[in-house]
């Protein structure tokens, strides 16, 4: 048996016992780390189809952004998890069908027509990152444009939802800050100073 | 030298899982968006093994636009789950009918 068959079965064991996880864990955030464990375990089934770059945009933008935002939003909500979870075993058989048939089609379908030996390793000096951006900047310079506008109005719409003003918090202005100056602001007032007589006389 | 039918099997058993998972978790809106991603990951993977097979890169460059749209999707499901649970203080997806009429 090769290596790298070795590999893929252990890499595949581990992503199908953590997507599995993900699904029926109770805690939310146990959920999210599994999911973690899932990206990572793909990652690597996709350096052994030296996609190398992908296997990297994979960590970087799907762990390191994407699921550290879906830790800190279920860690900001303050959730009843015993009400999200009635029906989960009302609805088990039927998932449990419906999961098994389609698995089962599509595993046996597949396993038998797509066979025959994988394709093998690429040339040496062949640089993956190289001729991904040789053909995403020259043939599919205007897609890669779209996808540029669209994470912009992902961020834009991302943050029009849930920016607020809250009436407790107290804004600045900046305006009124660059307009004051030293004569609105502090006024000397003489006082007559107090004699000692006085002071005296008040208290006998 | 691992064949292509291993890759599709692998990647078709994990969206199978995560139909599952839609299944089972309908009222926790967090898991149907964590399952909505293990989706995505399943036909990823998929599109990478016809992408190695074939010797032919466009299947990367798909996966490239798949990963930003599915960032794209999680900011903005995720911003939409912040306004409503600070407006309705739940996260079940029963309480959102409030469009019914």
């Amino acid at each position: 048996m090769d290596f790298t068959l070795i590999l893929f079965y252990c890499f595949g064991a581990v992503l199908l016992a953590t997507s599995f996880l993900v699904i029926t864990v109770r805690n939310p955030v146990h959920a999210a780390l599994f999911l973690v464990l899932a990206f990572f375990t793909a990652s690597g089934l996709w350096l052994l189809m030296y996609a190398e770059f992908l296997a990297m945009t994979l960590v970087l933008v799907y762990v390191g952004a994407v699921m550290v935002l879906f830790i800190f939003v279920v860690m900001m909500l303050d959730i009843n998890i015993d009400l999200l979870r009635e029906g989960f075993w009302k609805h088990l058989p039927l998932a449990g069908t419906v999961g098994v048939l389609m698995a089962a089609e599509m595993a046996g379908l597949l396993w038998r027509s797509a066979g025959g030996a994988g394709a093998g390793a690429p040339p040496p000096g062949y640089s993956n990152t190289k001729a991904l951006g040789r053909v995403l900047y020259t043939d599919y310079v205007f897609p890669f444009e779209i996808a540029s506008v669209i994470l912009l109005v992902a961020i834009v719409a991302a943050i029009a939802l849930t920016l607020r003003s809250r009436k407790e918090t107290k804004y600045q202005d900046a305006a009124l800050q660059v307009l004051a100056h030293s004569a609105g602001r502090l006024k000397i007032v003489k006082v007559a100073p107090e004699t000692d007589a006085k002071v005296d006389g008040a208290n006998p | 030298m691992i064949p292509l039918n291993h890759y599709l099997v692998l990647s078709a058993l994990v969206f199978a899982v995560s139909v599952v998972g839609i299944f089972l978790n309908r009222k926790n809106l967090i898991i149907l968006l964590m399952a909505i991603e293990l989706m995505l990951l399943a036909v990823n993977m998929n599109f990478i093994a016809f992408s190695h097979q074939l010797a032919d890169l466009s299947g990367q460059v798909f996966v490239f636009f798949i990963l930003t749209v599915a960032a794209a999707e999680s900011a903005i499901g995720l911003a939409i789950l912040v306004a409503l649970f600070r407006n309705l203080k739940s996260i079940n997806v029963d309480d959102l009918g409030s469009l019914k009429g």
